[in-house]
């Protein structure tokens, strides 16, 4: 699959590092982008976050792990977290799945909205990814 | 291949290439003081006169094999099934590396997941990894998963942990910034739990224990893994394996990692090495354990086999953020353990323990009996014991006893000043009565 032919939804928020942040009231979800789980392959095991732990934007905070390698979730941004998604832990699939939605890792009550402006709309991500991702 | 050794063209052209003139002006950066003059080698000689003149000097060796031998402390003189030498020597086990290819290497992938299997089952864990390298080690690398674990960076270690132990995990952790808070011990030798009380707060990553401790004691520890718990830090149990054939082990106290020196389990004294750390922990800790791991699953015509496992772990995929440096294991040692498992099998690792107990009990009681010795800490033991001595010191003692050929017993103030007049004596199922007579009559001597 080409990455024209991937899903970027414009109602998201997206990180250099592939994640995508959704603002849901007063919470922002997030999870990796269809362009993330289709190169890890398939997702095996999430370390998630702990619950009310504090994170700070462009920090790791949990860890997805793939048959081929492990790698570092960046908090795209600034906060604590009150949700995880369990079901990850029992069907880690979710991710490859339906990344936008049932395969979401956590959400954040952020400290800092404005800190969203940090992050890039779908058509920066786009860009970014034909630039050629890290 | 032959064996081609330099020439002094080749000398000369490699340090011309580094732009020196000689090989001293090469290591003048090396003091003066430390480098080597005179070797003071004979000349060559022929086969037969080396073999004879190295014959003569491991005469002069002295060693369990000839010597009745009382020392413990980690190391112990156990017996050792010959099947567990003729397995291993077998070139098929006998390589130098870990096995990699699955598809070349099954044999040695399914003794690896034996021996995890064996491991798990001992000491009552979910997961054992393929091993580390010894006792301490897989110590230090369980104090190292339990930072990590928590995310705190206090550990708290039994002063009666062994001695080396706490030692290297002291240097395995230099560099970290964490701190590391002995408890002590109570006068019959066991953890302290009024100092366990006061230091176990919500900043402690881990408590790490010895069963039994280096005194020998097999502790109670009942109830100390919920005190842990409830702070949410992990209960360490460093442990000797076959003493689990009859005491509790660390799963039946809720432990959550449980480690320890597997030299126990059919591999020899050697010079003190080389050892078996073996590493097991419950399944919520199956990621972050270090080292090698082998797991059973079927390969596409739906057969039997076995693999390397979550690798994702480790440090050639991890890279930096690896959580071990580990990455390999001791994968003869392991095997050496896992055929003494398997030949003893479960009846007969709690026989061999038993005897252990037997052999110790009989021999602190009659010592106890002796004029000059006391037996400061009564509690439950295994196979070794301290004995306090009232009369003479443990070094005159050891001393005495080695002229009559026997080693006596480890000199405690080594390790503890405060117990500088005690010696810490070990008997195992190599002990014949006989011979433990031979050695209470050379104690009653003194």
């Amino acid at each position: 699959m080409t990455r024209r032919s991937m899903n970027f939804p414009t109602d998201l928020k997206y990180s250099k590092t592939h994640e995508w942040s959704r603002q849901v009231g007063p919470k922002v979800v997030v999870g990796i982008t269809e362009y993330a789980q289709k190169e890890l392959s398939d997702v095996v095991f999430v370390e998630l976050p702990k619950m009310g732990q504090e994170v700070k934007q462009g920090v790791a905070c949990c860890i997805v792990e793939s048959v081929k390698a492990a790698f570092d979730i960046y908090a795209p941004i600034s906060g604590k977290v009150v949700e995880v998604n369990k079901k990850l832990e029992s069907d880690p699939g979710l991710v490859n799945r339906d990344p936008y939605g049932e395969g979401w890792f956590f959400a954040i009550t952020p400290s800092n909205l404005n800190e969203l402006n940090n992050l890039l709309p779908s058509s920066g991500y786009e860009v970014l990814l034909t630039q050629g991702a890290k | 291949m032959n064996y081609l050794p330099l020439t002094e063209q080749d000398r000369q052209e490699m340090l011309q290439e580094i732009g020196v003139r000689n090989f001293d002006e090469l290591i003048r950066v090396i003091p003066e003081k430390l480098r080597l003059k005179d070797l003071n080698l004979p000349s060559g000689t022929n086969e037969l006169d080396l073999t004879r003149e190295l014959r003569e000097l491991a005469s002069q060796n002295q060693s369990t094999a000839q010597v009745l031998s009382f020392l413990g402390g980690g190391y112990y003189e156990h017996f050792i099934p010959s099947i567990v030498n003729h397995i291993i020597s077998r070139s098929e086990f006998y390589t130098a590396y870990t096995p990699y290819q699955a598809e070349a290497s099954q044999g040695t992938l399914q003794t690896v997941f034996e021996y995890q299997s064996m491991i798990a089952e001992l000491t009552g864990m979910d997961i054992s990894n393929a091993s580390n390298y010894d006792g301490a080690s897989a110590t230090a690398e369980a104090a190292l998963l339990s930072l990590r674990h928590t995310g705190r960076n206090k550990i708290l270690i039994a002063k009666t942990l062994h001695p080396e132990y706490r030692e290297t995990i002291k240097t395995y952790c230099f560099g970290l910034h964490f701190e590391i808070k002995e408890i002590g011990c109570d006068p019959q030798g066991k953890l302290n739990r009024e100092d366990l009380d006061r230091e176990l707060k919500e900043d402690v990553a881990s408590l790490i224990v010895g069963n039994p401790n280096f005194f020998g004691l097999v502790e109670d520890y009942s109830g100390v893994a919920q005190k842990i718990h409830n702070v949410g830090a992990l209960f360490i149990m460093s442990v000797n394996p076959l003493s689990l054939g009859l005491f509790k082990s660390p799963g039946e106290w809720g432990a959550d990692i449980a480690v320890g020196e597997g030299q126990s389990l059919g591999i020899p004294m050697s010079l003190g090495g080389p050892g078996l750390g073996f590493f097991a922990v419950k399944r919520d800790l199956l990621r972050k354990i270090p080292g090698r791991l082998v797991g059973m699953t079927k390969d596409r015509n739906g057969r039997r086999c076995f693999a390397l496992t979550l690798q994702a772990r480790e440090q050639h995929i991890r890279r930096e953020k690896a959580g071990s440096n580990i990455c390999t294991n001791h994968a003869l040692l392991a095997l050496a353990a896992c055929v003494y498992m398997a030949a003893m099998g479960k009846e007969g690792i709690r026989k061999v323990a038993e005897y252990n107990v037997r052999s110790s009990v009989y021999l602190r009681e009659q010592i106890a009996k002796i004029k000059g010795f006391e037996i400061p800490f009564k509690g439950t033991i295994f196979n070794e014991f301290v004995v306090k001595c009232t009369k003479k010191s443990p070094e005159e003692i050891n001393k005495k006893l080695f002229a009559q050929n026997i080693f006596g017993g480890i000199e405690l103030g080594r390790f503890y000043p405060e117990l500088k007049d005690s010696l810490l004596i070990c008997t195992t199922e190599t002990k014949t009565k006989a011979e433990l007579d031979r050695f209470i009559d050379a104690m009653r001597s003194l």
